[in-house]
């Protein structure tokens, strides 16, 4: 049957189009095409890539920015803490300081109290004395008028003494 | 469901208008107009030197067509087919009305027995062939053309390109990357320009009128054409592990010697792949070519049998052509994507290595 069998002209035309559309195609149209979207898609796989890669650099940074945040504040405790101490160090070195001289001022007060009331007390004494001594000379002066008591008085001082030296 | 309506009246007025108007044919030309659908759907289908348009009527309105022949006694001819209508003799040519060459331009030999000259006219066929080729490299440069000073960073194509791009990246990576192997770079052009080589001929096959309706992919000369391509890039590029399969397969030795059942039926395989290819593409589109005339062509049967059982059968039929229409658009993808993907296959196949088959 006709239909059947493949005519030669058909076949002629067949071959002088298909190859110059092949060569045509082959050349202009399809590698065009196909190698764009294949490096498309290889930029594509590229920008997730580096945008991966930059996602991780910015939380790393985040991190790290972290990490100085809170060693930041430790310090900053630490010299708190520090200032603190040397704070209380100082007042109470100060303190004691203060106390020490405080002791110091009045024992001196107190010596030189001391010092005036033995000085008044000496004093005192001396003048006791001596007034005991006027007061004995006037008393003596008065007993001692006459001759009589005047050995009496002898005698029994040599006693005394001689009691004494035994 | 409004456009459903607005189609169904659009519809019913079509058949007014149409039904009187046969009917008043059919009582003017008498008895003798009935409708000839062998010549109808044959007349389409088989391929023709003059492009028949339409028929205004008495008048055939067609496009004359280059006959180029070449004859051993007289040489070389080239003449407008339009000399040939209507069986005139031209330059010793005529188209034959029966015999072996029906349809074919003959001329007699020494003996008056017709004799077929050497015929490479511009069919048809052949023309609708190269306009469809014109076609298919204007609508590829076309799309190629916008890659041109575009850099992989710019943005992905929208419309048109866009949809071509997803099209060809689906044959490509779909069908040519997944069955024929690791080399599919030598094989993609090939491979490419075949699926979008049938296709643009089967979609032109379906439009009804001038550029289109040419019954490229559905011609055995053609689809011949497509598969020998394929049983070339097969054999040519086949690996020594493809031969070595052929000749000496892995089968129990007493099915290779003495007789050699399996390196036959191998060898029988090499031929009957490009044969299946060829037929499959011929008959389908072959085929849905002349289901959708054979329904056309009801409505004109059927407008002679009366007002009443035309309308129906009309409608019917109308409605039909329209879904085998869509059907024919799905097959012309179909067919299209498994000659390729065979195609594919097959070079996939031959592409054997001894790594991949232990």
């Amino acid at each position: 049957m006709e239909l059947l069998t493949p005519d030669f002209g058909t076949f002629f035309w067949m071959l002088v189009s298909f190859i110059i559309v092949l060569a045509i195609l082959a050349k202009f149209g399809f590698p065009a095409l196909v190698n764009m979207v294949n490096e498309r898609k290889q930029y594509i796989d590229d920008s997730l890539k580096s945008a991966r890669e930059a996602n991780e650099k910015l939380s790393h940074i985040k991190e790290e920015s972290e990490s100085i945040l809170v060693e930041a504040r430790k310090e900053q405790a630490r010299i708190l803490k520090e200032a603190m101490e040397t704070r209380t160090q100082i007042v109470n070195e100060a303190k004691d300081k203060a106390k020490a001289e405080g002791g110091r001022l009045l024992e001196e007060a107190r010596k030189q109290i001391q010092k005036e009331k033995e000085d008044a007390i000496r004093d005192i004494r001396k003048q006791v004395a001596e007034l005991s001594v006027e007061v004995a000379e006037k008393v003596l002066r008065k007993q001692l008028s006459s001759e009589m008591e005047q050995n009496g008085m002898i005698e029994r001082m040599l006693d005394e003494v001689s009691d004494s030296k035994k | 469901m409004k456009t459903l309506r607005c189609f169904g009246l659009f519809l019913f007025v079509c058949m007014i208008g149409l039904l009187p108007a046969h009917a008043n044919d059919h009582e003017s030309a008498g008895e003798k107009s009935t409708v000839d659908v062998q010549e109808i759907v044959f007349g389409h289908i088989r391929d023709a030197y003059e492009w028949h348009l339409f028929t205004y009527g008495d008048a055939h309105v067609s496009i004359p067509l280059p006959v180029i022949v070449y004859s051993a006694n007289t040489g070389w001819h080239v003449f407008s087919s339009s000399h040939l209508s209507h069986g005139e003799e031209y330059e010793g040519f005529y188209i034959a009305s029966e015999g072996n060459y029906a349809g074919k331009v003959v001329e007699k030999d020494a003996q008056g027995n017709e004799a077929r000259p050497f015929d490479i006219s511009i069919t048809k066929t052949a023309l609708s062939l190269m306009i469809n080729s014109l076609l298919l490299v204007i609508i590829m440069v076309g799309v190629a053309r916008w890659y041109k000073n575009r850099k992989p960073s710019s943005e992905a194509p929208k419309g048109f390109v866009g949809f071509m791009e997803m099209f060809v990246m689906m044959i490509h990576d779909d069908v040519i990357v997944s069955c024929v192997g690791k080399d599919y770079k030598r094989f993609a052009p090939y491979l490419l320009t075949a699926f979008f080589f049938i296709f643009i001929n089967n979609l032109m096959g379906l439009v009804p009128i001038f550029p289109g309706g040419g019954n490229v992919t559905g011609n055995i000369a053609i689809t011949l054409f497509l598969a020998l391509m394929t049983f070339l890039a097969v054999n040519i590029f086949g690996t020594k592990e493809y031969w070595k399969e052929i000749f000496w397969p892995d089968v129990p030795t007493w099915l290779k010697v003495p007789v050699p059942f399996m390196p036959v039926i191998e060898m029988f395989g090499i031929f009957t792949k490009p044969f299946a290819l060829t037929v499959r593409l011929f008959a389908n589109i072959m085929a849905g070519h002349a289901i959708i005339l054979s329904l056309v062509s009801i409505i004109f049967i059927t407008a002679s049998l009366g007002a009443v059982l035309g309308t129906s059968m009309t409608v019917i039929s109308v409605l039909f052509s329209i879904f085998m229409s869509c059907l024919e658009i799905l097959v012309a993808f179909i067919q299209a994507y498994v000659f390729t993907m065979l195609s594919a296959v097959f070079i996939g196949l031959a592409r054997v290595h001894h790594e991949e088959h232990a």
